[in-house]
Order: structure tokens, then sequence, then C-alpha cells
């Protein structure tokens, strides 16, 4: 598993050009669904099983990242943001293009005491040659660095949310039969506003949906008050920014962990949503839940998870789904 | 000219009948089929050749920035909300008010009484401004311009020269304008889906209504967009987000929409394969219609090309005419070489 999360993290797919990733898990997945098809928007959608209770499972391939928006005369290039962007995490951090050319990020002047708003940072792509880069306006890049371990821990970029990506892949693994039609949807646009799974929900028309995200944790110095801890299990979501989950869900979700005994903790998240948020609203509304991966450090280049946690999710899913689903 | 016809027209957000008739006029005889929906919508379609197999839908906006009126004082004065217009570019302008296009202008101090605190950098909101009628009394204000009366601006369509053009409601008149154009020419390898929507400048509205009732394979907007190559502060130096005459502006994201790299890719190859300029739309700014159609339904992969038009959303807007003419051109070139193999991943 640790193999395929560092794949995936150090994957290259900011929001709208995914097709990177989609490819990886493609290729993943060969094997494990009864159909693999891509939509319109490029959502990797992934069926297994047939004609019981429909359930779509959602992780997004997307990551945040930037977009060029001007060059200036000496080749110092602006930038916007492609999602959450942290101003405070940007300095001298680097981002890559899809081509593979590598910039740097700073700001204009002093900035170095305090943080300057985002339009005052810059990329630094000069290669001390005449010829340019070869990257320009509308160009597109994500924040670039390998993925470590350091005990339990998983330290790396973009695990919001590949490592939803890998709880999925991983549970398709495991879930060796199952009487419920299963759309495992890996989606596109997350970071910039559930674009895609609310028009995959639309064509998939389950009956009911998960989504397998990320969430924050709070148990960091003076950390904002929040229960979430890293290496105390799945994350049964509560509700978030987006997303009061039904009750019966939740409760669904905590009775399959309990009688397999795995390890779980309930998420209540002040802010920020996930693809459910997207689900729960499409056609005539479909109920939606999500399973979320404790995550420290939230949209910077060092994301952290506990394996634990992640094999935890990846059970329950597989609990939640082999068993009946009644609400 | 029709541009001409379609900037002149009265048609701030929801009320685009005006618009709506030019459009109708113009574009009946190109079309096999035209209806009006529910919410106004212009929905034509014209029959292709049938050599590609794909639906596809462009739409222009009718709609344009505006003024509503929602209070009349005792002296006869207007309040009004604005409708998609910074107040700081309304002052001292002159409109055209309500259903009989009386006459108005935007009232403020003279310069006169203008120094200090308050000065006219001030302006921040509508609630200190009025619009100024010529009415003496409250009734006689309620007379000529009733609650919720639409205003827009008084500014007439004007050449300026050969290619420079000045006028109002060029975003996106000017999208209209493409669109009627394109319905006159040869049909297309597919059925084009024209739609002409309203209330765009209020939150995409037509175009959501309208994107679920032709469910569409790929969608294309026509924009006039945000052209700000300008002088900048000393010290400045950041390129515009779109430039007078340098071609049609291809969008790859702004805020409400992350275009398909497919279509973006195929605009840009079809025009380096005939010699038309083009400019990528700097990333960030602004939202069309493209932005809720593209999330209809199951998702509709969808672009957007603008004319760069520059002082959008104020009194009167520039527009470069070789611009107008290589969206055209640009869009007829890329229709015709739109097959479902552009769309293959």
């Amino acid at each position: 598993m640790k193999e395929l999360i560092k794949k995936l993290t150090e994957a290259w797919g900011p929001s709208g050009c995914e097709h990177k990733v989609r490819g990886l898990i493609a290729e993943e997945v060969r094997g494990l669904a009864d159909e693999v098809r891509t939509d319109p928007l490029g959502n990797l959608i992934c069926r297994k099983g047939s004609g019981g209770a429909k359930v779509m499972i959602a992780a997004h391939m997307d990551e945040i990242g930037l977009m060029v928006s001007h060059v200036d005369e000496k080749g110092f290039m602006r930038f916007v943001p492609i999602g959450g962007l942290r101003s405070v995490a940007l300095y001298g951090n680097r981002v890559y293009f899809e081509n593979g050319v590598v910039g740097t990020i700073s700001a204009e002047g002093e900035g170095w005491r305090t943080t300057p708003d985002r339009e005052k940072f810059y990329i630094d792509v000069s290669t001390g040659a005449e010829a340019g880069p070869g990257v320009g306006v509308g160009d597109a890049a994500a924040f670039w660095r390998e993925m470590v371990e350091r005990g339990n821990r998983i330290v790396a970029k973009a695990l919001d949310d590949r490592i939803g990506c890998v709880v999925g892949i991983e549970a398709m693994r495991k879930l060796a039969k199952t009487d419920h039609e299963i759309y495992f949807v890996f989606t596109v646009q997350e970071e910039v506003g559930l674009r895609g799974a609310r028009p995959a929900a639309f064509g998939v028309e389950p009956d009911i949906g998960i989504s397998l995200d990320v969430t924050s944790t709070g148990d960091t110095p003076k950390d904002d008050k929040m229960t979430v801890e890293l290496g105390k299990g799945a994350a049964i979501k509560v509700r978030d920014g987006g997303h009061i989950v039904p009750p019966a869900i939740k409760n669904l979700m905590v009775k399959r962990a309990e009688e397999a005994g795995i390890p779980y903790q309930l998420e209540v998240l002040p802010g920020g949503t996930t693809d459910a948020a997207g689900i729960q609203l499409s056609r005539a509304g479909i109920p939606s839940g999500c399973i979320s991966i404790p995550t420290r450090y939230l949209h910077t280049v060092s994301e952290t998870v506990d394996i634990g946690d992640v094999q935890a999710c990846v059970d329950l899913l597989v609990e939640i789904l082999s068993k009946p689903i009644e609400l | 000219m029709i541009l001409q016809e379609l900037s002149d027209a009265f048609g701030v957000s929801g009320n685009e009948e005006e618009v709506r008739q030019i459009v109708l006029r113009h574009s009946k005889e190109h079309v096999d089929e035209v209806k009006i929906d529910t919410i106004g919508n212009v929905l034509a379609t014209k029959k292709g050749t049938g050599a590609a197999g794909l639906r596809v839908m462009v739409t222009a906006h009718m709609d344009e920035v505006g003024f509503m009126v929602v209070d009349h004082d005792s002296n006869g004065l207007l309040g009004f909300r604005s409708i998609g217009i910074h107040p700081m570019v309304t002052p001292g302008s002159r409109l055209v008010v309500g259903p009989k296009k009386l006459p108005g202008v935007v009232g403020i101090e003279p310069i006169h009484m203008a120094w200090g605190a308050s000065g006219y950098a001030d302006i921040k909101k509508t609630d200190s401004l009025r619009v100024d009628i010529g009415a003496d009394s409250k009734s006689s204000a309620q007379g000529k311009a009733p609650l919720g009366a639409y205003m827009t601006f008084d500014t007439k369509f004007t050449e300026l020269s050969e290619k420079i053009v000045r006028g109002k409601a060029f975003d996106d008149r000017v999208g209209c304008a493409v669109l009627i154009d394109l319905l006159a020419g040869d049909p297309f390898p597919f059925d084009l889906l024209a739609a002409f929507t309203v209330q765009e400048e209020v939150g995409l509205r037509g175009a959501t209504v309208a994107a679920f009732a032709l469910e569409p394979d790929v969608a294309f907007a026509l924009e006039g967009t945000i052209c700000n190559d300008l002088p900048q502060e000393p010290g400045e130096d950041q390129t515009p987000v779109t430039r007078l005459g340098a071609g049609p502006a291809i969008s790859v994201m702004d805020r409400s929409m992350i275009a398909d790299r497919r279509l973006v890719n195929h605009l840009v190859e079809t025009a380096k394969a005939h010699d038309i300029p083009y400019q990528i739309k700097a990333p960030g700014a602004g939202g069309t219609d493209a932005g809720a159609i593209h999330q209809s339904r199951a998702g509709i992969p969808s672009a957007v090309v603008s004319t760069p038009c520059r002082y959008i959303h104020g009194p009167a807007a520039i527009m470069n005419l070789d611009d107008f003419n290589n969206v055209i051109r640009l869009m007829r070139e890329a229709l015709k070489a739109l097959t479902p193999a552009v769309l293959e991943r």
C-alpha cells in the first residue's frame, strides 16, 4: 500500500489536469472492476457488482496548485491559486509544470518577516540562458515533494486526496464479492468546488454516496479545538462546513466499525467540505456520508497521515460494502 | 450593422425582450427550429450535415449590466441598485430610464463641493447616489419610473476609426453578434444548438436551464471580456488579462470553470492552422455561462472564446473589430473541424 501511496502522491495533477493520476489509477484498478469508464468531465468511474443497492464511493484525484496568470519582462511569473493555497506555505516552495520545469516561489521585497498577500508572490523559472523555460500564461503547476516514511507516519504532498484514492483502490482489492452495485468514482476538480463529483453523481444516480477524503486534526500544539487525532483510527464524519451527515449513515458506519473492532473516531469539522456534499444535493437528493483520513498540515507539501488510520479506513469501507446497507 | 443594433438595445438582466426580438429577427431565417424557453432564452437549432455525431451548444448572453429603481425621494430623485456595475463608475452618467426610455443622469455634487474627506473617492455604495429624471415630486417620479424600473447607460454605438468602435453592452452583445453570424453561414457537420441566454450577469441563470434542456455533448460560450491593457502604477510590470487587437481570447480558467483541455487545444490548433491571431486570457478573473453549463447533468466539456473589450461594466466600452471578426473566423473553423475524435482521451 505504501508503494501505491508514493506513486499517487508524487503524481502531477492540479484540478483540471488529472489525466496523469487517472492513468495511474486506471492501471491499478484493471481487473478489480467489472467496468471502467471516463465520464465527460474526466471522472474515472469503476463499477463493481450489479443489481443491488447503488453505492457511489468518491475520492478526488486532483490536488491544489497554481496557474500562471502574468509573466513580467524579466520572466518572473505571477499566478492565481487552483484551490485553497496557503500564502504562508508558499515561501521557498517548489512547483513543477507538466513539462517538468521546476519553479521556485518567492515574494516581492522584504516579505519574509510577515506573510504578504498572494499577489506579492511570484515564480522564478529562470534558466540563466536566453531561451525561456517553455512555460507561460495558462500553464498549471503542482507542488513538488517526495513522499517519506517516518515510523507509522507518511509525509507527502497531495495526500489530499490521493490517500482517499488509495483507500478506494485497496477496498476494491479487498472486496471479493458484493451484493451491491458499487461505483468507485475517482473525481476531478474537488478543490475548486466539487465540480467533478456533482455531475458524476447525476450520471451514476446512486442510492447512497460515501466520500473518502482527508480531515484536519486537533492534536498539534495550540491547534484549533477538534477531537480528531492521528493514529486513533478512521474518522466517521458527523458534519463539516458543507454537509450534515444523515444520522442513519453515521450510525451504520459506527455500527460496522464496532462489530469488526475497527478503530474509529467521530469527526466534527468546523470548515471545509468534501465531494459528499455535492453528491448529497444531486438530482432529488442522495443520502451521503464520508470516511475521513485524519491528516495534519493540510494543503502543504508535508501533509501527514498515520498508516494505521489509512488501514482502518480501508477496513471500515470494506465492512460497510460487504454487508447490507439499510438506512 | 447587427452589432450596432444589439449594442444600442436596452436589455438589463431580466428585461431582455428588446434584444430577444433583434436576435429572433436576424437568426430566424437561418435556423430550422427556434423557441423561447420558460425563462426567456432563445434556443435555436441549425441542422448540420450529420457528418459528426455530436450535439454542440454555443451560447451568448443577451442581458447587460444596469440598474433598477428601488426608491423614490420626496423631491423626485430615484434611489437605485446596481446590477454588475461598481458605483464608482456611475456618477455623472447619462441613463435611459424605464420602459418609456426617459433620459436621466446619475447625480453627483460638482467639483466645487467635493473637496475634503468625503470627496469623490468615497463612492462605494449606490445608497448615496440618486438618479435625476427631472421629476419634482415623489408621485411624479413614481409615475415616470415605477419601483423595479430598469435603467441602463445612454450610450450610442460609435465608430471611432475603421477598426475601433465604442458602445455599451459589448458584454455580451458581441457574443450575440458572433453567434448570429455563425448561424447565418453554412451548416456545420453537426446540429448547432444556439442559446441566446438571459440573466448571465446575475448568476448564469439562463444558461443553467438552457444546458439542462439542450443536453449537449460539448459547449462553447462566446463572450466580451476584460481588457486591461492600460497604464500601470510606476514599478508595476504585469501583463494584462487580454490585449486589444491581439485576437480572440481563449480561456483556460476563471472563477467559474476550468476549461476543457481538449477543447482549448483544439481552439489553439485551429487558430495556428488558419493563421488566426489568438491570445490566452490570463486565468483568474470573471465567470461565464460555461461555468453553469459544464456542471449541467452528468457534465459537459466546455470552453470560452471572448472578444477583448476595454471598460466593460461601465458606461462605454472600446472594441477592435479585427478581434470581433477573428472570433467569428476562429469559431467557424473550430466548429467545422470539431469531431468526436477531438473529445477522445
